[in-house]
């Protein structure tokens, strides 16, 4: 376990830091967790799906992407825009929620 | 009389009929079990038909064979589960009535969830191999097949089988290195995951074993279509590989009649308690085997385990006790890695593959997560003992619940 300071508050946060209680999250956490995953600005529609991806986890639903691109918020393309690279661990991180296991 | 009705003969349905036949009284339960199909597959075998190693006769048997005297056997498609009314619907019309459901009808592929699987090249140079068909005519095709990209596609997770396709690339090398052609065989594994697998060591080793047979990962590739035109596959990300075969592994959904039943989640898994494998929706309905949306694999061996955690706790709600059988999500897989050898994993819900030994610590006979000829012969004994044994709902030698005796934490 270890913690790291984003947006003046502490945050728990495992060896590839993703948060571990994601009660702790904040817009203000996301968007700084977002700036070091390269994503300079988080948008109306980023929100829209972190927010997605956090009810979704809380409801303790596998998350994929399929599921995010049914989501209304975006498509699966749109999704890869907005989150370039590895857009499902991105916006896990960036949601504050734990890695995505639905692969095992 | 009361009614115990189990949709799907598959692996967990059999074993659960073979099981609750012997505990249950006849003259107090009535046990009814469905499913659509009249020959039950051995799916692991699926994966070795492409190489001419096993063919149809060894891996198809009748479902009438494994299911005891005493249990009604209904051959039908399943239309809907009526959860308020205790009622399942077939679509023939037939309505059954039950006290407790248990749902084993498995998982399929959707080979049309991507645009171009289907296309002109299917079963031409497009192949899937988790069906009887597919292996099949993969097998056809290998025999005169001349080299050039061999690429294997993980469409989507989860899968049955994690392990199978990193098993199948490396029979392909085998195969072609037998066959004195493997330098005309370009082979890659394309995956959406980071890895050779999901679980950390269980990537590192799998993936130097990838390495050591000169077989190419492609990771974080999540594919988007098939352009059957130029023989490519394209990612959302616009990535592209070129094949001159592709084998996919489509995307992997539940049967319909989950979502229809409004069981499931948006891909049709069951929704599932994953300690007590009830349903999250009805008190008397228990889900086993890869139906279940449970975070562990969907594999024959977690059904195994599952299945006793199943029986411990469905009788417990027979007989109004609290459940006390608590699944820990444990799965052992043989891993076959070409050339006679293979490796183990045995993991849960908490512990990654270690190695070590299986199942006595120091001994074995098996190594977990390194390549060995007994692994091999796991693998080959484990057909004979799915026929004989396990379908049959009879004690194997492993436990259910997963131990931490003969694993190393600090090896790697
Ligand atoms: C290529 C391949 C390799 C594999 N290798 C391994 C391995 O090495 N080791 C291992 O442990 N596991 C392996 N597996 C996985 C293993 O075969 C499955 O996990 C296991 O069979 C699942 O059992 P189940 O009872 O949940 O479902 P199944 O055995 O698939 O049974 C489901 C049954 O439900 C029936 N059904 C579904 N819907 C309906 C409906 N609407 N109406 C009527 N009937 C219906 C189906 O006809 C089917 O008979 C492999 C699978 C594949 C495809």
């Amino acid at each position: 376990m270890a913690e790291k300071t984003y947006a003046g508050v502490t945050i728990n946060v495992d060896e590839e830091g993703y948060m571990t209680d994601s009660s702790q999250w904040t817009k203000e956490v996301a968007a700084e967790i977002a700036k070091e995953e390269g994503i300079e600005e988080l948008t109306d529609t980023h929100y829209a799906v972190l927010e997605f991806i956090r009810q979704k986890v809380s409801e303790g639903a596998t998350l994929t992407i399929r599921a995010i691109g049914k989501s209304g918020h975006t498509d699966i393309k749109g999704f890869y825009k907005l989150f370039p690279g590895a857009p499902l661990k991105k916006a896990t991180k960036i949601a504050g929620v734990p890695k995505p296991s639905s692969c095992v | 009389m009361k009614k115990l009705v189990i949709l799907g003969a598959g692996t967990g349905g059999t074993i659960m009929a073979n099981r609750m036949r012997k505990e249950l009284d006849r003259d107090e339960w009535d046990i009814t079990i469905v499913d659509k199909y009249k020959n039950h597959y051995y799916q692991p075998g699926f994966l070795f038909i492409p190489f001419g190693m096993y063919k149809k006769r060894d891996v198809i048997k009748p479902k009438a064979d494994f299911i005891p005297y005493g249990v009604n056997l209904i051959y039908g498609e399943i239309d809907r589960v009526d959860g308020e009314k205790n009622q399942v619907l077939l679509q023939d019309g037939v309505i059954l009535n039950y006290d407790f459901l248990i749902i084993a009808t498995g998982v399929k592929i959707f080979p049309d969830e991507t645009p171009g699987i289907k296309g002109k090249l299917w079963h031409k140079k497009v192949f899937d191999y988790y069906t009887i068909e597919g292996s099949s005519a993969l097998g056809d095709f290998f025999k005169t097949w001349e080299g050039g990209d061999l690429v294997l596609n993980i469409a989507e997770n989860p899968i049955k089988c994690p392990v199978a396709p990193l098993e199948f690339v490396m029979f392909a090398d085998a195969f072609f290195v037998e066959r004195g052609m493997r330098d005309k065989v370009n082979i890659k594994f394309v995956t959406p995951m980071s890895g050779a697998f999901t679980k950390p060591r269980a990537s590192k080793v799998l993936g130097g074993l990838l390495k050591e047979k000169n077989i190419e990962i492609v990771p974080d590739f999540y594919i988007e279509k098939v352009d059957n035109e130029n023989q490519k596959i394209v990612s959302y990300d616009e990535q592209e590989v070129h094949f001159d075969c592709l084998v996919t592994i489509p995307v992997h959904k539940g049967d319909p009649m989950i979502g229809r039943s409004g069981l499931g989640d948006d891909m049709d898994f069951a929704l599932t308690d994953k300690y007590t494998l009830r349903s999250d929706k009805f008190e008397n309905i228990f889900i086993l085997g890869d139906a279940a949306n449970i975070p562990t694999s969907k594999a024959g061996s977690v059904v195994h385990f599952a299945s006793e955690i199943v029986f411990e706790n469905l009788m417990c709600a027979i007989e109004n006790r609290p459940l006390t059988g608590k699944f820990d999500g444990h799965s052992n897989c043989y891993i076959e890695t070409g050339f006679g050898k293979g490796a183990l994993i045995d993991f849960n819900y908490d512990t990654e593959p270690l190695p070590g030994h299986f199942p006595f610590p120091g001994i074995g006979p098996f190594g977990l997560l390194k390549e060995t000829r007994m692994n091999h012969y796991g693998k080959l004994l484990f057909r004979w003992m799915y026929w004989h044994i396990l379908l049959k709902g009879k004690e194997m030698p492993i436990s259910a619940h997963m131990t931490m005796a003969g694993k190393k934490l600090h090896d790697i």
